[in-house]
């Protein structure tokens, strides 16, 4: 057995089962940049025993799953389809996968579910940590690789010969798989807090593919540890809680060729206890496995990853043309209405003696575009107490100034005031100076602090806009002295508990947040709360507005 | 292509199977909306509903399913009267099928090789007294929704474009299925959807053990795991059809009805489209269980799957709306 703690050595092991078990194990995720090292891995992909199709995130869904081909049927006067990639049962060699949109993730995912014989290799050549695959498309593939950091010099030739791939394949069904290793496989995803379903049912498929390969006639120990390691490792979401001190013999791992040669009568031959299972997974983790699931958390709340995404007809990715009315800003695509005016050119001639092209505005087809939204600056404002008035003021001349930068970002900018006993929205999104200069004026402060009511209706109107396709940022400026409970009463400890609540969920919405500090000394409660949002805290003492929004320019990143 | 995994060999998820149930006693209930983690047996359950589902009689060759010779529309340019059964159709919308797919078009065939106007019918014709499964529904595109909206709203299709106008009906129950966080669904939508359940990964080691079990005999036994489940998922039909009847002889005593009404004031539920949900739907479930007459039983159990999609989000409620409506429920029904 290869060892698997080299990742090159896990990608080769995983595609010589894929090539066992191509209709079961779903497919193989590669994150690499494009190089030497992935290039060797993807000429391997011969030895899988269904065709290529190489696949890009950009793909149509005609080229995708066939279509009518428009060009041949006026040429021959008779429909002439065309047959789509996954017509056949194929290798999706999905190119670029961190990119691919989720529509056409859910598409192939469908696809893959029909049990039609696709597998797919994902080449993920994501960057960052936050770009990645498609969830859907992830958690249909058995395994995942990371080739970022193997060098030239470690890349291995592929080890099986064809010949006993194909031996194995045809030895797959016979394979036994004891009842034990399903409860054993079970028991490690429940170790590493692995919740989805397929994942055992891959490790099951991966280990009777394992040891078809080795030419074994029942699943034993090693396949079970292979195939855990492949396909569990990449899925964790959390360590096992440190087994109990109990055995202070722990077997070394070396033993376990030994328990592998020991006769499988019976399935009694599998013995490997769930501690070395769970250490085969664990040998895998990354290090810094914690750290990654506390950001991707962070990510899931925001989406995809991929930002924020709006549809419009201006600028921006091109997305698949729709019918509509010319005007208000909008391009034709010449091409899609070309396209759908040929089918009626024969009726149309026929009805007019006209000669040339007809067409309708029922044709017209529009370009669209997917761009990154714009932001909406949401600022609430503490209007309450003694001091509010000159912090308002400063609120006031800070929300200006932003204004005039947002009119040059394409920001928009809204103002909630909260004072007394509730909060009250000032200004609805907008870009307009002078309407936002008018309702400013007339903003009046005094009474208590309802922090509460205050990130309420902040979390409102944020839900509001991004459902317009804005991308919304809060930015609290406040002392932090919340004294008035949501429900409207003076109670000072129920009034902190619900603006954390408040920020709690604001956070789990996937809203940016920042927490401006305006009182004179910075308060530990406004921390606590930036901390919970997940936002960043400025403590300003007597803020002004040009540092005000010098700071918040600044942490918004631009 | 293989059959569909059997819907009687579902481990557990009981109150997902028991949604899709209820719709097939009672179509009208309108549509079940299953929303949860990836890996839980949602697409495997829509897609194995269509076994369950007792047949349609409907002319032969209509394209929208009518019941009669006299239902089918003029542009089908049908000759035949022959009724015969068929399966209930269960039509996947894929997510980027375009609205020429959804509603029908122009038959292009027909346009380029006779010069004649003719229609073909999309896939809402198709779903048309039966099923239209939406996967990944919170991904939608917006237009789609609208459609969609538009058309469940006054069950009919209308398609009207340079000479071509065709109406036809477009009655079918939605089928929703998704991750609600990759996106989250328009309020309408949700709306329209009568029934809504939450699904998450069993807990218990047996159980997951035998969900690994079946999908491995699936798998590696297909022809023997079919003949074995194939029979169990006829018996539920059976008992559906029975169900069928017995609905309409069930008695809905005035005090479950006040029962019902105090529940959904209790909650706050907006509109009445939640009293009449649950109302239909308790009586499904009552048919179902054989009973003759609706109890508070009744509502109680199926009260979380037809009401907790109306609720307001509260966002200080990190429990979620199901919890809300299970304390509700004891208060109310004691």
């Amino acid at each position: 057995m290869a060892d698997l703690t080299a990742p090159f050595a896990r990608a080769t092991t995983a595609l010589a089962l894929l090539a066992v078990d191509p209709g079961g194990l779903g497919g193989l995720a590669i994150r690499a940049r494009s190089g030497p090292v992935r290039d060797a891995l993807v000429a391997m992909l011969a030895v899988l025993p269904v065709p290529l199709a190489r696949l890009h995130p950009a793909m149509t869904d005609e080229a995708l799953f066939g279509g009518l081909d428009l060009s041949a049927t006026l040429a021959h006067g008779g429909v002439v389809m065309n047959r789509g990639l996954l017509a056949d049962p194929s290798a999706l060699c999905l190119a670029m996968a961190e990119r691919c949109p989720a529509q056409m993730a859910a598409r192939l995912a469908l696809a893959m579910d029909e049990g039609r014989g696709h597998l797919l290799i994902a080449l993920d050549e994501g960057a960052e940590a936050d770009e990645g695959l498609p969830p859907a498309l992830a958690e249909r593939m058995a395994f995942s690789v990371d080739l970022s950091d193997v060098a030239l010099g470690d890349v291995t030739g592929f080890g099986p010969e064809p010949e006993e791939l194909a031996a194995a394949r045809a030895a797959l069904s016979s394979v036994i798989v004891p009842d034990e290793a399903v409860v054993q496989v079970v028991e490690v995803c429940a170790a590493f807090g692995i919740a989805t379903a397929r994942a055992p049912v891959f490790a099951m498929r991966a280990a009777r593919a394992n040891a078809a390969l080795a030419g074994r006639e029942a699943v034993e120990a090693s396949d079970l540890e292979v195939a855990v390691a492949l396909t569990l490792a990449h899925r964790a979401t959390q360590l096992p809680e440190p087994a109990p001190e109990e055995e202070p013999e722990t077997p070394p791992p070396e033993s376990q060729p030994d328990e592998g040669e020991r006769q499988e009568a019976e399935g009694e031959g599998l013995t490997l206890p769930d501690e070395l299972l769970l250490e085969a997974v664990r040998a895998l983790l990354p290090d810094d496995l914690l750290a990654r699931l506390a950001g991707r958390k962070a990510r899931a709340a925001r989406g995809s990853g991929s930002g924020a995404a709006k549809k419009g007809n201006r600028r921006g990715r091109p997305l698949p043309p729709r019918a509509g009315r010319l005007g208000d800003g909008a391009r034709i695509d010449l091409v899609a209405t070309l396209r759908a005016a040929a089918p009626w050119q024969t009726i149309r001639a026929s009805a007019s003696d006209r000669a040339g092209l007809h067409i309708r505005t029922g044709d017209i087809r529009l370009k669209r575009f997917e761009d990154k939204s714009d932001r909406v600056l949401i600022f609430a404002v503490d209007a309450s107490g003694s001091a509010a008035l000159a912090r308002l003021a400063e609120a006031k001349g800070a929300v200006e100034l932003l204004l005039a930068q947002a009119y040059a970002r394409r920001d928009h900018v809204a103002l909630i005031a909260f004072r007394g006993t509730g909060a009250e929205i000032l200004l609805p999104p907008t870009r307009s100076l002078v309407q936002t200069k008018r309702r400013l004026a007339a903003l009046p402060g005094g009474g208590g602090t309802p922090l509460a009511a205050g990130l309420r209706a902040a979390m409102e109107l944020a839900d509001h806009a991004r459902r317009r396709g804005l991308t919304p940022t809060v930015v609290i400026l406040t002392d932090g002295r919340a004294n008035i409970a949501l429900s409207g009463e003076a109670n000072r400890p129920q009034a902190a508990q619900d603006a954390q609540g408040m920020a709690r969920a604001l956070a789990s919405a996937g809203v940016e947040a920042l927490v401006i500090d305006t009182g004179n000394r910075p308060e530990a409660a406004l921390k606590v709360l930036s901390d919970i949002l997940g936002g960043t805290y400025l403590p300003m003492p007597r803020a002004d507005a040009k540092r005000l929004s010098g700071a918040v320019s600044a942490a918004l990143g631009d | 292509m293989k059959q569909p995994f059997p819907f009687s060999a579902i481990v557990g998820q009981d109150e997902m199977k028991l949604a899709m149930i209820l719709t097939a006693i009672d179509p009208s209930i309108g549509g079940v909306l299953v929303f949860g983690d990836r890996g839980t047996g949602k697409s495997t359950a829509v897609r194995a509903l269509a076994a369950l589902l007792p047949p349609i009689t409907a002319v032969e060759g209509c394209p929208v399913n009518s019941e009669t010779p006299a239902e089918v529309p003029d542009w089908a340019g049908l000759d035949t009267r022959r009724v015969a059964e068929r399966p209930t159709p269960v039509i996947d919308l894929p997510l980027g099928a375009t609205e020429d797919r959804v509603t029908g078009a122009l038959d292009i065939e027909k346009a380029l090789t006779k010069g004649e106007k003719a229609f073909q019918p999309g896939l809402l014709a198709r779903a048309n007294r039966g099923y239209l499964y939406i996967d990944e529904v919170n991904l939608l595109e917006d237009h789609i929704v609208d459609l969609l909206l538009d058309v469940a709203a006054s069950g009919e299709n209308v398609v009207e474009r340079e000479g071509l106008s065709i109406r036809h009906p477009a009655r079918f129950v939605l089928v929703g299925s998704g991750n609600p966080e990759e996106g989250e669904l328009r309020p309408q939508l949700i709306d329209r959807f009568g029934l809504s359940v939450e699904v998450a990964s069993p807990k218990e080691i047996d159980t997951r053990v035998e969900v690994i079990r079946r999908r491995d005999a699936y798998d590696t036994d297909h022809a023997a795991f079919m003949l074995r489940w194939q029979a169990e998922d006829a018996a539920i039909r059976d008992r559906i059809l029975t169900a069928r009847k017995g609905l309409k002889e069930l008695r809905t005593p005035d005090k479950t009805l006040t029962d019902v009404a105090g529940l959904c004031l209790a909650l706050g539920s907006d509109g009445l489209r939640g009293e009449l949900t649950l109302l239909k739907a308790a009586r499904a479930y009552a048919a179902w269980r054989d009973d003759t007459a609706l109890g508070r039983a009744h509502l109680r159990d199926v009260a979380g799957m037809a009401l907790r999609h109306r609720l307001r989000r509260d966002p200080l409620d990190e429990a979620g709306s199901g919890t809300r409506v299970a304390r509700i429920v004891e208060e109310v029904l004691g």
